[in-house]
């Protein structure tokens, strides 16, 4: 059985995606470093969230996806035949772009992912649940009402809430698919916070259609368009000297 | 095209008074005339040729529903699972399957009735008895319940099961923990509805069980009555007054399973989505 031990650098060699006949990654190759923020970035279409999703493989589960190219995440091949899916995705977690708490009370949403993996013990959970809620910067809001459904939250708070339900599976690398474009600046502006906190501990991908949110947040940029990664590279380096002409034209908003 | 709308509204209003009215005289009837009937001696006396009793069609109704619920619950239940979580939702086999369970939930029921007769008390040699005509039923509601477990697994959102899924959960646990509980109030108020079905049918009984109204029975071999077939007993034996009885506590009985439908359908979703819908 393959681990998911010591670093939690991602790299993807001659990826390609189709959707039936439809071809929707384009020979990607790409390396994302550990412990950083990085970017995808694209007109609508361009492929960014199918390539997040090659990560914690939930395109497995679309029918008529199919794939070729090596993907690894800290050494491991994730489609390795002794690597267990499930496993990967305890360690990749990932948070979605409309908030998907589940029916049930805060409390449950953040145990879910310990009790899958048999953490009974009510001090355990306890624990566990305050310091994820706590990670996710959203305890001193919710402290008091564990126990009430989480459906009747706001929906920044919902999304706080998904992102430490993930962090309770202690995962090593996030995938976020534009987790702020259905929330307010004062949400957003909790969550980029709190991005910048967990890249201590956590390899972040985050899908965004907000450059500033780009600029602000991520280490790394990568630049997609119809399928293809045009342009890779430190985020200040691409925001301010492109070196292909598309990427150019994309970010100083002339298209896309 | 303004007067063809009002007019429009004016044809619906004058349609509903018409259901209303149908209805209304339905239940005042059976109750004005079943009501001065009933008493305590015919619902739980001992049956006697002159004083006939709903006892052995109590019990009877009891064990039919107990038993047909057993049968096609878990059945319907699972059949539906497989459908919905463990088939491509557009693969030619589950519009096969839907096809299918909408023709057999749209087949008369007296179909039913002779397929149990055939098989339970031809076939087997049981002769009439509250088995055979429980499983009968179980079958003919077994459609139903899949069909509307279906539709219930269906409108889950999707989201929530790529969340559990997202978090490395495994498929019987994302059925079980996620996908099950958010669907449970479509489904038990599917379930009670068919259970209204197994209450109300006669035909499907007259071919199965015999119609023994004069004996509690003593296994589920023997044959037996329900509350449906006594009615249509009594009205046939000159005793319309107690077939009037016996409609007033079908209907209250049909009545009380609806609301508890509505009842528990409204607790399941109260305890899963809470105060937010
Ligand atoms: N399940 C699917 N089946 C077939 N085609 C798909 C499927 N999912 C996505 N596609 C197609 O693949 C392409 C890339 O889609 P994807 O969702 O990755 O784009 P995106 O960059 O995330 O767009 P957006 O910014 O709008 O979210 C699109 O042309 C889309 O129509
Ligand atoms: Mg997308």
């Amino acid at each position: 059985m393959n681990e998911f031990i010591g670093s939690m650098d991602i790299t993807a060699k001659g990826c390609n995606l189709y959707y039936g006949d439809f071809h929707a990654l384009k020979d990607i190759n790409i390396e994302i470093p550990e412990k950083q923020v990085t970017a995808l970035i694209g007109p609508s279409g361009c492929g960014k969230s199918t390539f997040l999703k090659i990560f914690n493989r939930m395109n497995d589960l679309v029918e008529g996806c199919r794939m070729e190219g090596e993907y690894r995440i800290g050494g491991v091949d994730i489609f390795d035949k002794e690597t267990d899916v499930n496993v990967l995705r305890k360690n990749v977690g990932m948070v979605f772009q409309k908030p998907n708490p589940f029916p049930m009370s805060i409390y449950d949403n953040i145990a879910f992912a310990p009790r899958t993996v048999g953490i009974t013990k009510r001090s355990e959970l306890d624990e566990i649940v305050e310091r994820s809620l706590r990670r996710a910067s959203i305890w001193d809001e919710v402290k008091d009402r564990l126990r009430k459904n989480a459906l009747g939250m706001s929906g920044g708070q919902q999304q706080r809430l998904c992102i430490a339900r993930s962090l309770a599976a202690s995962p090593k690398v996030l995938l976020m698919d534009e987790p702020t474009s259905a929330l307010d600046p004062i949400s957003t502006g909790k969550i980029e916070e709190l991005m910048e906190e967990l890249k201590k501990d956590l390899t972040i991908v985050i899908v965004t259609h907000n450059m500033q949110q780009a600029t602000r947040i991520a280490d790394k940029t990568a630049f997609f368009l119809l399928g293809e990664l045009v342009e890779y590279g430190n985020t200040d380096d691409i925001f301010t000297s492109p070196r292909d002409e598309r990427t150019e034209r994309y970010i100083t908003g002339r298209f896309g | 095209m303004r007067k063809l709308y009002s007019a429009l509204k004016y044809v619906c209003i004058a349609c509903l008074a018409i259901s209303l009215i149908a209805l209304v005289a339905v239940v005042a009837y059976v109750l004005i005339n079943g009501i001065g009937n009933l008493s305590f001696n015919l619902v739980f006396g001992e049956y006697k040729p002159d004083a006939p009793t709903l006892l052995p069609a109590l019990v009877g109704t009891l064990e039919l529903v107990a038993i047909a619920a057993i049968i096609a619950v878990p059945i319907g239940i699972a059949s539906a699972i497989f459908l919905v979580e463990y088939t491509n939702n557009k693969g030619k086999f589950v519009k096969i399957v839907g096809i299918a369970t909408e023709t057999l939930a749209g087949i008369p029921s007296i179909v039913y009735g002779l397929f149990g007769y055939l098989i339970f008390v031809v076939a087997f040699g049981w002769g009439y008895s509250l088995l055979g005509g429980a499983i009968t039923l179980a079958i003919m509601i077994l459609p139903t319940i899949v069909r509307s477990t279906q539709e219930s697994l269906l409108s889950v959102q999707g989201g929530l099961r790529e969340g559990a899924y997202a978090l490395g959960t495994s498929k019987v646990r994302t059925i079980f923990k996620i996908v099950l509980p958010s669907a449970a109030g479509g489904i038990v108020t599917a379930i009670i509805l068919a259970i209204g079905r197994v209450v109300s049918e006669s035909a499907v009984l007259i071919l199965t069980i015999g119609m023994v109204v004069n004996k509690v029975p003593e296994t589920l071999m023997a044959p037996g009555t329900s509350l449906a077939l006594d009615i249509y007993y009594f009205a046939n034996h000159g005793r319309p007054d107690e077939a009037a009885a016996t409609a007033v506590v079908l209907l209250i009985l049909v009545m009380l399973l609806n609301l508890l439908a509505g009842w528990i359908g409204n607790l399941i979703k109260k305890s899963t989505y809470g105060d937010a819908k």
